[in-house]
């Protein structure tokens, strides 16, 4: 997509270093308004560190995080957040609606007052979603996917610029990956929200994905898919020969998984990779 | 007509000093444990709830020991081994063995304690701690008791919001700026003066009956979270009252002359309560719920 004028989000030389380790090291990226961005990079990359800091509940070593040119603060209303999942039990007295209800004023002291204009607002949220289907149901008996729409609902309760969400995929099946993600570009876009989704794997997104950030090493290569994903610029972030797979329109890094499977000798490299090839 | 009437209530009901401070002061102890009771259940608490009597049990037989009242008993060690589990937080909370440890070890002071105040006093007393009777309970404690109870419920109301959202998702919680430690510290300070009144009623091994029991009911017959609440209230004070009168007629009852414990019909009604609301057809629950439409193409 086009991007116009300024960025919406700055991450300027974000560093994170515990004692000696170096968790996130120079990171740099600028969101606009409406983009959709991926976060991917195998476990323990940094993924979900690189969120905490743009959230602002993790101080970062170095560097800054702007949000309208101005430094984020912990808690603001403007940068929506959507957990990995939640667990609630199936007899939890919480309904669709109830938990939408939170992304106005959960974190607010006392107790919910109902009126016309907040029961709207949490209407319309449902409707945004396609959630007003089960929005009377308990929480807790509805699938993974039902449970991420009304999480996403929630977050877009604030009216934020930015939407951050944290492996939203992971727990669910491949055709309720595909909902969710066109289902946030698609309601991200109509709002001028920009959207980071962390993901392990980047396939999900690619119909939608404007931008990648492929997070290896505690390093960060930001661009477009085609820029980014390449044997050539992953294996200078791995440190270390990657290939890249390009296999009915799906993309497959080979040896970039976990980082450590590069370390193994050639005969157990091969066993992992062939694990890896049939992930989806 | 009358004869009716006194089937139901024996005679000199109303007119009994001891029963109508037990009224009282059970209803305000039932209410506050029902509506913290389903939070507890929201949270999956149910097991430190029990924790918490137990500790407090120690609490109110050392109190005996010392001449005090066991209420000052439960509820101080209540509060201490509320702040403790919290402090402790992760570093217990997948530790079965250090909680019995812990558990057992405390269960053993009590025990300890127990044996010196039958000694010292009178065999009763460990009845009194272990299973409750708000017969016998001192009247000028009562407003302090309930001050506790209101107190309870304030701070319940205040962390409504954040509570429940932390419940749902610590890390959306934190993400949106809610101290999430010290709303489940100040969580466990409610939950626990809402367990040690109640085990003035029910005793310490009962207590938790109250707490989970009332709630348990509520989350069978409604999604709503105002309506558990109101539900909740509604059984864990009709339980009570119910317990009360049953205890009170069974002072003619066989062997006669001696009255059932309240703890035991307050546990039977509370079960019988949750056995019938497992049978509602889960009408107000049930949801249509056709398959999402399948607008999206999976390459």
């Amino acid at each position: 997509m086009d991007v116009i004028g300024q960025p919406v989000l700055q991450l300027h030389q974000i560093s994170v270093r515990y004692g000696d380790r170096r968790i996130l090291e120079d990171i740099d990226v600028d969101v606009f308004p409406g983009e959709f961005i991926g976060l991917i990079g195998p476990n323990g990359a940094g993924k979900t560190t690189l969120l905490r800091v743009i959230l602002g509940m993790l101080a970062p070593s170095t560097g800054q995080v702007t949000l309208a040119g101005k430094p984020t603060r912990h808690g603001s209303q403007q940068i929506g957040y959507v957990p990995q999942k939640i667990h609630l039990e199936p007899d939890t007295p919480l309904r669709g609606r109830d938990l939408v209800g939170l992304g106005i004023d959960g974190h607010r002291w006392g107790m919910p007052l109902p009126n016309r204009s907040r029961r709207q607002k949490i209407d319309e949220a449902l409707c945004a979603v396609n959630a007003t289907r089960f929005a009377d149901a308990p929480v807790g008996r509805l699938s993974g996917g039902e449970q991420q729409r009304l999480l996403i609902a929630q977050a877009l309760l604030s009216d934020p610029k930015v939407m951050l969400l944290d492996e939203p995929l992971s727990n669910l099946d491949i055709r309720s990956a595909y909902e969710v993600v066109h289902l946030v570009s698609e309601v991200a876009k109509s709002r001028g929200i920009a959207v980071m989704m962390v993901a392990h794997d980047m396939n999900p997104l690619l119909p939608v994905m404007d931008k990648v950030v492929y997070i290896a090493n505690g390093k960060a290569v930001t661009g477009r898919v085609e820029d980014v994903i390449r044997s050539e610029v992953l294996s200078t972030l791995y440190g270390y020969e990657v290939e890249v797979l390009r296999v009915r329109n799906r993309i497959i890094v080979v040896g970039g998984e976990g980082g450590e499977y590069g370390l193994l000798e050639p005969s157990d490299r091969s066993r992992c990779a062939g694990e890896e090839v049939a992930a989806p | 007509m009358s004869g009716t009437w006194h089937f139901i209530l024996a005679p000199g009901f109303f007119a009994n000093h001891e029963v109508v401070n037990a009224l009282w002061v059970s209803t305000a102890i039932a209410i506050v444990s029902g509506l913290v009771g389903v939070f507890v259940i929201v949270r999956g608490q149910s097991f430190a709830g029990h924790a918490l009597t137990d500790l407090g049990a120690t609490g109110a037989s050392g109190a005996v020991m010392l001449g005090a009242n066991v209420w000052y008993g439960f509820l101080s060690f209540g509060l201490l081994a509320g702040a403790g589990m919290e402090g402790l937080g992760s570093r217990i909370r997948n530790r079965d063995v250090a909680t019995g440890l812990v558990l057992s070890f405390a269960m053993g002071l009590g025990a300890l304690f127990l044996y010196i105040d039958t000694q010292q006093a009178n065999a009763t007393v460990s009845m009194l701690v272990l299973f409750g009777s708000v017969f016998v309970f001192n009247p000028a404690l009562t407003p302090l008791v309930i001050a506790v109870g209101m107190a309870a419920l304030v701070l319940l109301a205040i962390l409504y919001r954040p509570l429940l959202l932390s419940s749902v998702s610590p890390t959306l919680a934190e993400a949106r700026g809610v101290p999430v430690r010290w709303v489940s510290m100040l969580f466990m300070f409610v939950m626990a003066a809402a367990v040690e009144d109640g085990a003035l009623v029910l005793g310490a091994l009962l207590s938790t009956a109250l707490l989970i029991g009332p709630a348990a009911t509520a989350v069978r017959l409604t999604a709503r979270p105002g309506r558990a609440l109101v539900w909740s209230a509604a059984v864990a004070v009709i339980a009570t009252w119910a317990g009360i009168v049953c205890s009170y007629d069974s002072y003619y009852w066989p062997p006669y002359g001696r009255g059932w414990p309240v703890s035991f019909f307050i546990a039977v009604f509370v079960l019988l309560f949750y056995l019938a609301a497992r049978f509602v057809p889960e009408r107000s629950r049930a949801v249509e719920r056709p398959s999402l439409q399948q607008e999206v193409k999976v390459p």
